[in-house]
C-alpha cells in the first residue's frame, strides 16, 4: 500500500531524515515511536507531502512521487495522493467556522465535487461511527479537545482515502480525553483500516499496531511485530528508549 | 438668528449633493480599491519575487506619500504628459489606489495572521491553494481584517474631502461655495462637519453589526 525507498529530508543543511526505507501493507497498523527531534513527524508530513523532501521515493496505491524533484512540478499528482492519504493532526485543525458537520463535508463537497446531501448523510454517518451523533451542529470552539480531534478523524474518513496517517493524535490532548480518541483509533483498527500512527502511548502502540517502528536520529533503527519489540528490542537504543519512556511513565502514574 | 437658520435650511439641497458625491467617493473608492488591494495581498503572498516587489514598492510609495499629493499629481500632473482626467475620475482612482495600499496590508496581514495549520489541513485533504484560499482562509481571515477595513473606509469618507482641491463637488466643497456666496461660513462649515459625523456614525454602526454578524460563530455552540 505505501511504499517509501530511501527517503531523505534535510533541514537549513540538517539532516532530519537520512535514507528511510518503509513499506507499509494493506490492512497493517504501523506504529511509529522514537525519541522528540528523531525525525518521525517529519516522516509522516513528508508521506503526503506536507514537508517536501529532498530525495527519495514515495509510492501510495498507484501514485508514485519523486521526492527529488520539486513539488511545484507535480501539484496535480501531490493533491491526487493526498486524496488518498487521511491526515490526523496533533492540533486537529479543523476549520473553526465551519461546524462539525461541515468540516466532514468540505472534502467530499469541494475536492470530490459530491452532492451536499450525498455529503450530508455521510458526515452525519461518520459523527455518529467517531461517537458525535448531535454534534453535526456544533462549532469545533465547543467541543472538547477529544471531540474535535474525533471530527478531524471523520474529516479525514469523508475523503475515503486508502491510508491514514496520525501526527501524535493524542499528545494535545487533556488525560482524561486521550482514551476516547485512542478507541475511535482501535475501532478503525479492527475495520483493517492502513494506519500508520506517529505516538508517544507506548501501551497504544503495542496493543492495536501490528508493527512498530523505532525512529532515532533520523534513521530507523529497529522495527518489528508490536508485541515482539516491546518485549524483546534487540538494539540498545531501543532499550534505553523504551526504559526510560516506561520509568517516566510509571514515575507519572504513582 | 431665524434668517441664519432659514440660510443653513435654504443651503441644505446644495451640501445634500456634496454627500451624494462624498457616498459615491468613498463607495467607489473602497469598492475598487478593495478589489485593487486584495489582488495586491496576493500578490505580496505569492512566491514570485517580481509580483511581490511590485506589490511592496506600490504599497510603500502609496502610503510613504500624502494623498493629496497623490490627488494633485492625477489632476495638476498627469495632464502634462498627455492624460487628462475630469475631477471626479480623477478623484476616484486616486482615492482608490491609495486605499488598495493599505487594504492590501490589513489583508496580508490577516491571511498570513491564519495559522499555518489551516492550510495543511485543507492540503491534507487535497483542496488547491486557490480552493483553500477561498474556503479556509479568507472567511477566517476576514473576520480579522474587518475592524481595520472598517477604521480604513471611515478614513475614507473624511479623506474625500480633500477631493475639494482637485474641484470636485462633494461636501466641502459645496460647503465652500455655499460659504463664499452667503459669507456664512461657520455655519455652512458647521453643517458639513455635522454631516461628516452622521455619516461616520451610520458606517460606525453598520460596522458593528457587521463584525457581530461574521462573529457569529465565536458565540453559538
Amino acid at each position: 500500500m505505501i511504499v517509501v525507498e530511501k527517503l531523505t529530508k534535510q533541514f537549513k543543511g540538517q539532516t532530519v531524515l537520512n535514507g528511510i526505507d518503509l513499506q507499509v501493507e494493506e490492512g497493517e497498523v504501523v506504529a511509529i515511536i522514537g525519541p522528540s527531534g528523531s525525525g518521525k513527524t517529519t516522516f509522516l508530513r513528508c508521506l503526503n507531502f506536507l514537508e517536501e523532501p529532498n530525495s527519495g521515493r514515495i509510492k501510495v496505491g498507484d501514485i508514485e512521487i519523486d521526492g527529488s524533484r520539486p513539488l511545484s512540478q507535480q501539484q496535480g499528482l501531490v493533491r491526487r495522493l493526498r486524496q488518498q492519504v487521511g491526515f490526523v493532526f496533533q492540533n486537529f485543525n479543523l476549520f473553526p467556522h465551519r461546524t462539525a458537520l461541515e468540516n466532514v463535508t468540505e472534502g467530499p463537497i469541494v475536492v470530490k465535487k459530491a452532492p451536499r446531501a450525498d455529503a450530508e448523510a455521510l458526515g452525519r454517518r461518520l459523527l455518529a461511527k467517531v461517537g458525535l451523533a448531535g454534534k453535526e451542529s456544533a462549532y469545533p470552539r465547543r467541543l472538547s479537545g477529544g471531540q474535535q480531534q474525533r471530527v478531524a478523524i471523520a474529516r479525514a474518513l469523508a475523503m475515503e482515502p486508502q491510508v491514514i496517517l496520525f501526527d501524535e493524535p493524542t499528545s494535545a490532548l487533556d488525560p482524561e480525553l486521550v482514551g476516547e480518541v485512542l478507541a475511535t483509533i482501535r475501532g478503525l483498527a479492527e475495520e483493517k483500516r492502513t494506519m500508520v500512527i506517529v505516538t508517544h502511548e507506548m501501551g497504544f502502540a503495542r496493543d492495536v499496531a501490528n508493527r512498530v517502528v523505532f525512529f532515532d536520529k533520523g534513521v530507523i533503527v529497529e522495527q518489528g511485530e508490536a508485541k515482539a519489540l516491546f518485549a524483546a528490542p534487540r538494539e540498545e537504543r531501543t532499550r534505553q528508549f523504551l526504559s526510560k519512556f516506561l520509568s517516566d511513565g510509571n514515575a507519572a502514574r504513582s | 438668528m431665524e434668517e441664519k437658520l432659514q440660510l443653513v435650511l435654504s443651503s441644505t439641497p446644495f451640501l445634500l449633493q456634496g454627500v451624494y458625491f462624498t457616498v459615491g467617493l468613498s463607495l467607489g473608492g473602497m469598492l475598487f480599491g478593495f478589489l485593487l488591494g486584495f489582488g495586491l495581498a496576493l500578490m505580496r503572498l505569492s512566491r514570485f519575487k517580481l509580483l511581490n516587489g511590485f506589490a511592496r514598492v506600490y504599497v510603500s510609495f502609496f502610503r510613504g506619500t500624502p494623498l493629496l499629493v497623490q490627488l494633485f499629481l492625477m489632476y495638476y500632473g498627469l495632464p502634462q504628459v498627455g492624460i487628462e482626467m475630469d475631477p471626479i475620475p480623477a478623484a476616484l482612482i486616486g482615492l482608490s489606489l491609495n486605499m488598495a495600499a493599505y487594504i492590501c496590508e490589513t489583508l496580508r496581514a490577516a491571511i498570513s495572521s491564519i495559522e499555518r495549520g489551516q492550510w495543511e489541513a485543507a492540503a491534507s485533504i487535497g483542496m488547491t491553494r486557490v480552493q483553500t484560499l477561498r474556503r479556509a482562509i479568507l472567511p477566517q481571515a476576514m473576520r480579522t481584517a474587518l475592524p481595520p477595513l472598517g477604521n480604513s473606509f471611515t478614513s475614507l469618507v473624511k479623506d474625500t474631502s480633500l477631493a475639494a482641491t482637485i474641484q470636485v463637488p462633494e461636501l466641502l466643497r459645496q460647503a465652500q461655495l455655499v460659504s463664499a456666496r452667503t459669507f456664512e461660513i461657520f455655519a455652512m462649515y458647521l453643517s458639513a462637519a455635522l454631516i461628516y459625523w452622521l455619516l461616520i456614525s451610520v458606517l460606525a454602526h453598520l460596522q458593528n453589526r457587521l463584525e457581530a454578524r461574521v462573529n457569529r460563530h465565536e458565540q453559538e455552540s
